[in-house]
């Protein structure tokens, strides 16, 4: 795969999923806890997402980044916007501006930072095909 | 090795007035936190906010500094 062609692939997953997370591992098995504490703030909200794992080749981090203008990882994109990294979600989680900008119930106990990091039964979250490979 | 007082510094230097704190969050130089207190985030988005802290460092961060995690606010309170 050429680098515009993940280019493309980031931009239009970006496009076509309303929440999108692109993370290290995946939010069964994430492999950094930046990326665990992320999708587990989606998890508590019982929103669908999908999720990208970055790790399998450099150049998406790289394509990412500079798409983004944002350096680390993970990057939460809602309806095609950046909205921030694993500080700015936690943050908006606990204050309930995520769970108002997703239009998901805030869960009573979350002015402590979610640690579940399994998914709820039947969130329906969609796993992205990684075919980047 | 970068070490938290060096972050502290360029971050000073970067953003004149502002109040920093730097902590190396495992003692290895490479995994940082810090909270900056500025004027100059007045107005802005925290993603914004949080990129100025970033510009800082270019692309250092992902490098050397492995993980920078970033608590921004104005003087005048939270944003």
């Amino acid at each position: 795969m050429t680098n515009t062609e993940i280019r493309e692939f980031i931009g239009n997953a970006i496009a076509e999923n309303p929440v999108m997370l692109f993370m290290k591992g995946s939010p069964e098995q994430p492999a950094c806890g930046f990326s665990a504490r992320t999708a587990a703030c989606l998890n508590a909200l019982g929103v669908r997402y999908a999720a990208l794992d970055i790790l399998p080749d450099q150049r998406i981090r790289e394509e990412l980044s500079g798409l983004s203008g944002w350096p680390t990882i993970p990057q939460l994109f809602v309806k095609g916007e950046l909205v921030g990294g694993a500080d700015i979600v936690t943050e908006m989680y606990e204050s309930g501006e995520l769970a108002e900008l997703l239009e998901a119930e805030q869960p009573e106990d979350a002015e402590q930072v979610a640690v579940q990091s399994e998914a709820p039964v039947g969130n329906g979250r969609i796993p992205l095909e990684n075919n980047l490979d | 090795m970068p070490t938290s007082q060096e972050l502290q510094q360029r971050i000073e230097a970067a953003l004149p007035g502002a109040t920093v704190s730097v902590e190396d969050t495992t003692g290895g130089g490479d995994h940082f936190r810090t909270e900056v207190v500025s004027d100059r985030f007045d107005g802005l988005t925290r993603i914004q906010q949080h990129k100025l802290v970033y510009d800082v460092f270019g692309a250092e961060v992902g490098g050397p500094i492995h993980a920078l995690s970033i608590k921004t606010s104005t003087p005048g309170g939270t944003s």
